[in-house]
């Protein structure tokens, strides 16, 4: 048998309530190894207190040739973004 | 309280991390190689406060550093189990499970201890070896019933290794917890492990003894020491 | 650097894509896995990513050395420390390369056949304790100099993996230079221990730089691609510069008897390393080098039997599985 550890996407939630976050990849035999391969991998330094993994395979990713249609119409709703809305600097941190 | 049952304790971490440690950059896989160093790391830390609280009740000016480079192995507490050779990873995987599963045990109880320092100290280190052991059993099971190779290679770290479990249920008034009262629940955890392991647990309780009395250990130690002291021996009047 | 001599591959892909191309990277777009991308590109940032994960992989074998010697018990926890972000570092890196379409086993075998190289710094020995200062403070100070630009290199997952690097990789060279100040500090012995090991890993370090760039011909393209940030040069010119007040403040003599400051430049001027014992070490001759691919090639074939154990055990946990379902 010649094949390889499959490889997991890793995700992790902070201390900070934030959503899980992708944070890298990884090898591992089945999902609990994934688990624990992450957590040493990882969280070495308490990054997180979460974890996900998902088998790399199985994601399904948007096609480089729908950038366009995916992100282009969100280009002119620049209101999304905080920097659209000039606040008086009286008024204070916003 | 016994100083020579926090030694016990503190020698016990400092041998089977020093043995871990050597690990580093040779594992079969680099999940792995970080993992063991991640149980190498967590022991080393756990020694620093074992043997420094050891240092300090002994009252006689000494460190945990001095313990650790300044004792030659007659002095040396720790069971057999632990100075025992990395050899394969199986054999290194089989003696981290049978510690493991006896030290969360052996923490548990002391987490309760009157002496505050020692629960506190017991405290820490029960979450670090709760992990070790989740690791170490799902590794020996997996490898149990892995292949036909691995399975050969796990059944015989573990006829190797038998003789060295009976030591850490053996007990004297220097220990910190009567250690004779961890065994049923060690025999009953490793013996659901085992199973999903496909393995066969030896039918005999013959125990080697004399690793934490200092009485007799084995020949590993004293070459294990002779690398990990060489430079204070060497350079005692340096400072690191 | 950890990347040497990358060589860069021509391409000979469709000019308006090309240009298409190039003109995302002037742009300052990072490159992402399943975008259009030049073969050439590819297969140079292939080689690049994989060499330098090689050389996390390789650079822990000279620390390593020294783990279970390691003076202190603090000593030792900070050390096996630096050397497991080694592996971590190697493994990001693996994970980058793989989002390229090669597999981290594929690259192993091209690390153990020969076919890929390592940073010729690791094919040297770690002889006493000092060097674990001399290759904190000197390699390590070398290799953030090249990774810190290498976070903003055009292609994402390379780009993401350098940040988590130098994130981790922050203590490093000042674990290194703490070890140089106790050992320049101490007694006679520790004082020689740490001249030794500055004579030993001075040059080796300028030559983790690579040759200079007028002589290498593939830094053109990789500088244009935005997958080499720097010349090899200026680089080396900056650690030098920055090395030498270090080495004046432990009170260690720079083995370089020419080393003088240039005013008009703002800069030393400095010996060139030996650029043949270079070469002889990439092609295999460096004093560790049979060494060091042997310990790989030993933690490869000895581990086999559990990588595949692993998966033998988690398709059997499937299959039950599903014959319960």
């Amino acid at each position: 048998m010649k094949q390889e550890w499959p490889l997991w996407e890793v995700f992790i939630r902070g201390q900070h309530g934030l959503s899980h976050r992708h944070v890298g990849s990884l090898h591992a035999s089945d999902a609990e190894h994934a688990i624990q391969n992450a957590r040493d991998v990882y969280t070495r330094r308490k990054e997180g207190v979460s974890i996900w993994v998902v088998p790399a395979a199985d994601i399904t990713a948007s096609s480089p040739d729908d950038k366009g249609s995916l992100y282009d119409p969100a280009d002119d709703k620049v209101y999304r973004h905080p920097t659209f809305f000039d606040i008086p600097d009286d008024v204070g941190a916003m | 309280m016994s100083v020579a049952g926090l030694i016990r304790m503190g020698d016990n971490t400092l041998v089977l991390g020093q043995r871990l440690s050597e690990w580093c950059g040779h594992a079969p896989a680099l999940e792995e190689d970080i993992a063991l160093a991640n149980m190498a790391l967590d022991l080393i830390g756990q020694t620093q406060l074992w043997l420094g609280l050891a240092a300090e009740r002994e009252g006689a000016g000494r460190t945990a550093d001095t313990l650790a480079y300044h004792r030659d192995a007659w002095d040396f507490r720790n069971l057999l189990l632990v100075e025992q050779p990395n050899r394969d990873f199986g054999v290194t995987m089989m003696r981290q499970f049978l510690f493991d599963t006896w030290h969360l045990d052996a923490l548990t109880a002391l987490t309760e201890h009157d002496d505050a320092e020692i629960a506190a100290i017991a405290q820490k280190s029960v979450k670090e070896a709760t992990y070790h052991r989740e690791r170490s059993s799902d590794t020996v099971i997996a490898l149990g019933d892995g292949t036909e190779e691995s399975h050969t290679r796990m059944q015989a770290a573990l006829d190797r290794l038998w003789p060295y479990v009976g030591e850490m249920f053996s007990t004297d008034t220097d220990d910190l917890i009567d250690m004779s009262g961890l065994r049923p629940a060690f025999y009953a955890y490793t013996d659901t492990v085992f199973a999903e392991a496909t393995l066969t647990r030896p039918n005999t309780d013959f125990a080697h003894l004399g690793g934490k009395t200092g009485a007799r250990h084995t020949e590993h130690l004293g070459h294990m020491l002779a690398t990990m002291q060489v430079l204070p021996r060497n350079y005692p009047d340096a400072t690191w | 650097m950890y990347a040497q001599m990358i060589k860069s591959e021509a391409t000979q892909d469709d000019p308006e894509k090309l240009a298409a191309f190039q003109a995302r990277i002037d742009a300052g777009d990072k490159i992402e896995p399943k975008d259009w991308m030049p073969a050439g590109y590819r297969k140079t940032l292939i080689r690049q990513i994989g060499q330098h994960a090689h050389s996390e992989i390789v650079g822990q074998l000279p620390e390593g050395n020294w783990i279970t010697r390691a003076p202190t018990l603090e000593r030792k926890a900070i050390l096996l420390a630096k050397v497991q972000d080694e592996a971590g570092h190697g493994l990001y890196l693996y994970c980058a390369a793989e989002t390229l379409g090669v597999s981290r086993d594929e690259l192993t075998e091209m690390l153990l056949d020969g076919r890929m190289k390592y940073s010729s710094i690791f094919a040297y020995p770690t002889l006493t304790w000092a060097d674990m200062g001399a290759v904190g403070w000197l390699v390590d100070g070398a290799a953030i100099m090249n990774q810190v630009p290498l976070q903003r290199t055009s292609y994402g997952p390379y780009a993401r993996s350098m940040v988590r690097i130098c994130k981790e990789e922050s203590f490093h060279q000042r674990q290194g230079f703490d070890i140089m100040m106790k050992m320049a500090n101490g007694t006679e012995a520790q004082k020689r221990m740490a001249q030794d090991a500055l004579n030993r890993f001075w040059y080796p370090s300028l030559m983790m730089f690579g040759p200079s760039d007028a002589e290498s011909v593939h830094s053109e393209q990789s500088m244009r691609w935005k997958i080499k940030m720097n010349g090899n040069d200026e680089l080396r010119q900056k650690f030098v510069d920055q090395t030498v007040p270090q080495a004046e403040y432990l009170g260690l003599t720079i083995p370089d008897e020419t080393l003088v400051w240039n005013e008009e430049k703002g800069g030393y001027d400095f010996a060139q390393p030996d650029w043949s014992e270079f070469f002889d070490v990439l092609k295999g001759n460096g004093p560790c080098s049979v060494e060091r691919i042997e310990a790989r090639q030993k933690a490869w074939d000895d581990g086999a039997w559990v990588r595949e154990a692993r998966l033998a055990h988690a398709a059997k946990k499937q299959a039950a599985k599903v014959a319960a379902e």
